[in-house]
Formats: C-alpha cells, sequence, structure tokens
C-alpha cells in the first residue's frame, strides 16, 4: 500500500500527471473510486481484494478527462480495457499511466501500450475455472431453457442503465437506446423492450467486452448479465481465436472487414 | 383517529393473511428471491421475508408501476378514438411489511402526482393500497430515516403497523380507518396491549444531519461548481438510484403502435444526459454534476418548498444500489458542512 500511496505522491509532485485514479475506502468493508489530485491526498489510495471495480471507466468520463493527464491503478481488466480502447481508437498512447500493484504491494509502472501488451500476455486472460464451469452450466440448457432463463431475469430489469454506465467499453455519447427516429429499443421496461436491450448490449460488446464483470455487479436486481458476455467471449474465441483487450491495434472479430472473407454473405 | 395499540399472535397474522386474499385483495410484501429480497405477490405469512434491512426495490411500484398504460388510441381514417384505463378494475392490494420509511414515502409521491392536476390513474391506485407496515429490528449503515423526519418505528403513512416482539408476538398498531377495516375480520383475536415494550425492539438510527441545516445551505451551494463536480467525479449517471427510490416519480411517455397502440408511463431519471436535452440539441445540464445536484436539489430543497414535504425518506436504498457507493448520509454531510 505504501509503495502505491509513495507512486502517487512522486508523480503528482513531479506534474507528471494531474490525478491518480484508484480505489479508497467506501461503505462499510467496500472499496470505491477515488482521485486523488495532489500528494497531500495519497494517504487515501488503498489496495485489496475488495477493489473490485474496472476504474478504465473513467477515462471516458469527460468531468474525470478534464482534470488532467491520469494515473491509473489497475487490476487486470483494466488493462485489457485499456487496450481495448485504444484499439478502438478512443485513447492515445502516453495519455495515461496505469500502476499495478501485486500482492506484495509493489507497484509497476507502465507509461506505454507497448508496456501494457508486454504485462497483459503475462497474465491469465481466460475465463477462470469458476467462470468456466457457470457458462458450461448455461450451455447444457436447451435453446427454450435458455430462452425461459433470460425472460425470468430480464423481467426483473428496470432499464436503470446501470450496466451501460458500469462499462467502459460501453461509451457512445449517443446509445441505440437513444436514437428514436426510428425507435430501434423500445423505452418502456417491459418484456419485448428488456429483451432487446439486453440483446442488443451484448452483441455492441461481442469481441470486445474484456469480462470484467462490472455490469453484473452494477446490476440492482442481479441479472447474470456477465453470462451473455462470457458465453459471446467464448464464441469468439472458438471461431475467431481472438481475445479483446491483448493489443493496442487489433482487428476486431465482429467489426473488421475483409475482403477476402470466408463467409459468402458479406461479400 | 387516535392510534389504537393491540397485539397480535402470528397465527392471527396468518389467518388475516387468508382473509384478505379470500377477499379478493392481493397482498405485496418482501419475498426472497435468488440472493436478494424484493416486492412480491405473495400467497401466504410463510412466504414473506421479514429480517432484510431493505428489498432492493421499493413498494412505489404499488402505485407507480416501471411501465403502465395510460391510455389506448386507435386511428381510422383520421378519426382518433381514445380509450381510457378503466380505473374499476385496479387491484385492491395490500402492501404488507414494508419499513416506516416506505410508508411515509406514499406522501412524497401523493405530492407530485397531486400537484397542479391530479393525477386520476396514480390516484385510484394509492386509493386502493393499504399499507401494513413493519418496524425495522435492524437497520445498516445506508439508513437514514432520523435525519429526515422518520425513525425506525414511526407509524406515518403506514394504515396499521407491526412490530415484532419475538416469540410469534406482534405489536400492532391500528393507525387510520383504512387499517382498521383491514383488520376486522381478526378483531377478536387481537390481544389488549400487554404492555409490550415497542422502543427496546427498534434498531438504533443516529441522525446524520439536520434537515433545517440542508436547507439553509443547498440555496447558497447551488452555484458552487466545483463542490458539485468533486461530490459527484464517480458517478457514472445511471438511474439506480432513482429507481429504486421510493419517492422519486419522474417519467416519460412513450407512445407504441402504429395506428393502433398504447401511451405508457415509464420511469424515467434526472441522472440520464437524455433527461433534459431538448430537441434542438441543448442541453441545460451538461455536466452529471449538474444533474447529481439536480438530485439532491429537487428532494432536500425544491419539494420541501412547493409542496412542503422533503422528497427523501431515508431508506438509503440509493446508496445500496449503486454501482459506484455514492452514499447519500455522506453526500448530506458534505452538504451541511459545506461553506458556500
Amino acid at each position: 500500500m505504501e509503495d502505491l500511496r509513495n507512486k502517487a505522491r512522486e508523480l503528482l509532485a513531479a506534474k507528471a500527471v494531474q490525478v491518480v485514479v484508484g480505489y479508497g475506502r467506501g461503505t462499510g468493508a467496500s472499496r470505491r473510486a477515488v482521485f486523488i489530485q495532489s500528494a497531500a491526498e495519497a494517504g487515501e489510495l488503498l489496495f485489496d481484494n475488495a477493489c473490485r471495480q474496472n476504474l478504465a471507466v473513467y477515462l471516458m468520463k469527460p468531468e474525470v478527462r478534464k482534470l488532467g493527464k491520469m494515473a491509473l491503478v489497475a487490476i487486470p481488466a483494466t488493462l485489457r480495457t485499456i487496450l481495448q480502447l485504444a484499439s478502438e481508437n478512443q485513447i492515445q498512447d502516453l495519455e495515461l499511466l496505469a500502476l499495478v500493484p501485486d500482492a506484495s504491494g509493489a507497484v509497476t509502472q507502465l507509461a506505454t501500450f507497448a508496456a501494457i501488451e508486454a504485462h497483459v500476455v503475462l497474465q491469465d486472460n481466460d475465463l477462470s475455472a469458476a467462470e468456466k464451469g457457470e457458462l458450461q452450466k448455461y450451455e447444457i440448457m436447451g435453446m427454450e431453457q435458455r430462452r425461459q432463463f433470460w425472460e425470468e431475469h430480464f423481467s426483473r430489469c428496470l432499464k436503470c442503465y446501470a450496466c451501460r454506465a458500469a462499462c467502459p467499453l460501453c461509451y457512445c455519447s449517443r446509445c441505440t437506446v437513444e436514437c428514436n427516429q426510428p425507435q430501434w429499443i423500445p423505452v418502456p421496461a417491459h418484456d419485448l423492450g428488456n429483451l432487446e436491450w439486453n440483446i442488443m448490449r451484448a452483441m455492441h460488446l461481442a469481441g470486445r467486452c474484456i469480462n470484467c464483470g462490472d455490469c453484473s455487479r452494477a446490476c440492482p436486481v442481479g441479472i447474470p448479465l456477465h453470462l451473455l458476455n462470457q458465453k459471446l467471449i467464448s464464441e469468439v474465441y472458438t471461431h475467431f481465436n481472438s481475445r479483446s483487450g491483448m493489443a493496442a491495434k487489433a482487428d476486431h472479430a465482429m467489426s473488421t472487414f475483409k475482403p477476402n472473407d470466408a463467409e459468402d454473405f458479406i461479400r | 383517529m387516535a392510534i389504537e395499540t393491540t397485539s397480535i399472535k402470528r397465527e392471527t397474522l396468518e389467518k388475516l393473511f387468508s382473509n384478505w386474499l379470500s377477499e379478493g385483495k392481493r397482498i405485496l410484501a418482501p419475498k426472497k428471491l435468488g440472493d436478494h429480497v424484493d416486492f412480491a405477490l405473495v400467497g401466504s405469512l410463510a412466504e414473506v421475508s421479514l429480517d432484510q434491512v431493505q428489498t432492493v426495490q421499493s413498494p412505489k411500484i404499488a402505485v407507480f408501476p416501471r411501465v403502465e398504460e395510460l391510455l389506448a388510441f386507435q386511428s381510422t381514417d383520421g378519426n382518433v378514438q381514445l380509450r381510457e384505463r378503466d380505473l374499476a378494475v385496479l387491484p385492491e392490494t395490500v402492501i404488507f411489511g414494508l419499513r416506516p420509511c416506505d410508508a411515509a414515502a406514499f406522501a412524497s409521491l401523493k405530492a407530485i402526482f397531486d400537484w397542479d392536476t391530479p393525477d386520476k390513474l396514480f390516484s385510484a391506485r394509492l386509493e386502493k393500497i393499504t399499507v401494513v407496515g413493519l418496524s425495522c429490528s435492524r437497520a445498516d449503515e445506508y439508513c437514514f430515516c432520523t435525519s429526515v423526519g422518520g425513525g425506525p418505528g414511526a407509524a406515518a403513512g403506514s394504515d396499521i403497523l407491526l412490530t415484532d416482539m419475538g416469540r410469534e408476538d406482534f405489536l400492532l398498531e391500528i393507525i387510520s380507518e383504512k387499517g382498521r377495516q383491514a383488520v376486522r375480520s381478526v378483531s377478536a383475536g387481537l390481544q389488549p396491549d400487554a404492555a409490550m415494550d415497542k422502543e427496546s425492539r427498534l434498531a438504533r438510527v443516529t441522525p446524520a444531519f439536520t434537515v433545517e441545516k440542508i436547507s439553509s445551505v443547498l440555496a447558497a451551494l447551488f452555484d458552487d461548481a466545483s463542490f458539485w463536480e468533486k461530490q459527484s467525479l464517480r458517478c457514472l449517471g445511471c438511474g439506480a438510484c432513482a429507481y429504486v427510490c421510493p419517492t422519486c416519480a419522474c417519467f416519460d411517455i412513450q407512445d407504441e403502435g402504429g395506428a393502433s397502440g398504447k401511451r405508457l408511463r415509464c420511469w424515467d431519471s434526472c441522472g440520464f444526459g437524455l433527461f433534459t436535452l431538448h430537441t434542438s440539441g441543448h442541453n441545460p445540464r451538461p455536466l452529471q454534476s449538474q444533474r447529481w445536484r439536480q438530485r439532491l436539489m429537487h428532494k432536500f430543497s425544491y419539494m420541501p418548498e412547493r409542496q412542503s414535504v422533503l422528497g427523501c425518506v431515508g431508506c438509503g436504498r440509493c446508496s445500496r444500489a449503486c454501482p459506484v457507493d455514492m452514499n447519500m448520509v455522506e453526500h448530506m454531510r458534505a452538504v451541511a458542512e459545506a461553506k458556500p
């Protein structure tokens, strides 16, 4: 912890960055995002297993960007998000620093996309054993069962869009649900509106989601949105041998057109 | 009417449940659904979850559902026919086991829906609910009812208030005529209050701020952009807080269908950027900090000024539901301590 705080003090004092976005004390035992803008505040930084939010979501928030160059305390998913955002031309190299604390508390500073790529390949970026187990349970369901499964879960959806807000890759300034000429997705949180909203969001994240799980954690009514995304991650890996968030320049499985595509329908 | 205090055995309460159901009333109560507790229709007292601090959603769904039809329309050769809702078919509903904060929230909703032109649909639903509150024996770090005029055993808003006295005994306070009617079928089974010590069963919720202090600071704080920016930097602008809030009443109107269709009322939230976006493209609240300010100002300044009622009952749901831990008690404390 002291390494992280010292690193933040050093960066802020040297004006190498204007803000360190990290974790601090939250309600009860929880942790929350803190925005450290002076060396004197660096003592608020914490790092432990309760730090789970993917702070890369703040890379796309105008009010946070406005603060200046950012150092971001990064868990593995945060690093994948940075690379994915880079590959989608949303952030530029050298625009930010990543601070990666390890189990011992030592902090690695990654200043370039190349450095982040080199770090990310050393991580285990696959679904965890527990995630694979949960996905297998889902996959053994038949189509009808799956439909019922999602209808039941989506029946609780409030359309509060917490999933979208918490997702660092849902950065569109105008989301499809906000387009009403034509109205692609019904606004009301009724069965059809909820089904179309959640499926649309999952499809827009296919080949892009880096599996941080913040959508599910954000959902106030406990819809297992991560399952949709993990299913798509697994499909994209199987069919395209592609994993998102691994490189700052990448062809995306679901949004890259090649004239010599193997499929006929796309030509 | 004066509050009438009696006591009731759990088995009599069970009988009351079946009486309500046979009278054709629906019972909406906290129910364990997977790993969370939320309001759902129940068929017996056994289905009701009584020991959670709070449900995820608020019981406002009984009077202000997340989607509801306002009217149906049919256009034939330029003639538009409207079909209004038949208010008579709205179900009589007993809301059972809601907390005193939630019971108090109906007054805030009513103040909004009755403002200027009373909302017929809302009023019809409100008339058909019977509110059976349950005092809180536990609170958590998100609760702040005592800072906004409520309390873990407060009667306001309930028709009947129960307090679990342990050993299958409940203290039963009859607060309104509606409440008296609701327990009439078991009146023989109501015991006189045997000096039950209600206070000893209640959660302790320490006041964190005073409404007087908040109101005196808020108006002057409106223009302090840096205060609101600092307060809302981690807010991501979703609608979770508004949708679980028992008093948030903003809605959007959507027409569905072509020549023949329905006009629907759907929840909306001032946290969304789209909420105030004008057709011209201009947005008077382009920043999340302004939207966060609006949320607090509306509840703690505009509603008390215009409707003489607070827009917050201290249930803490907004803070529990927030994906980034925006904790309302802390924010209100910061307002109280601000030097505008």
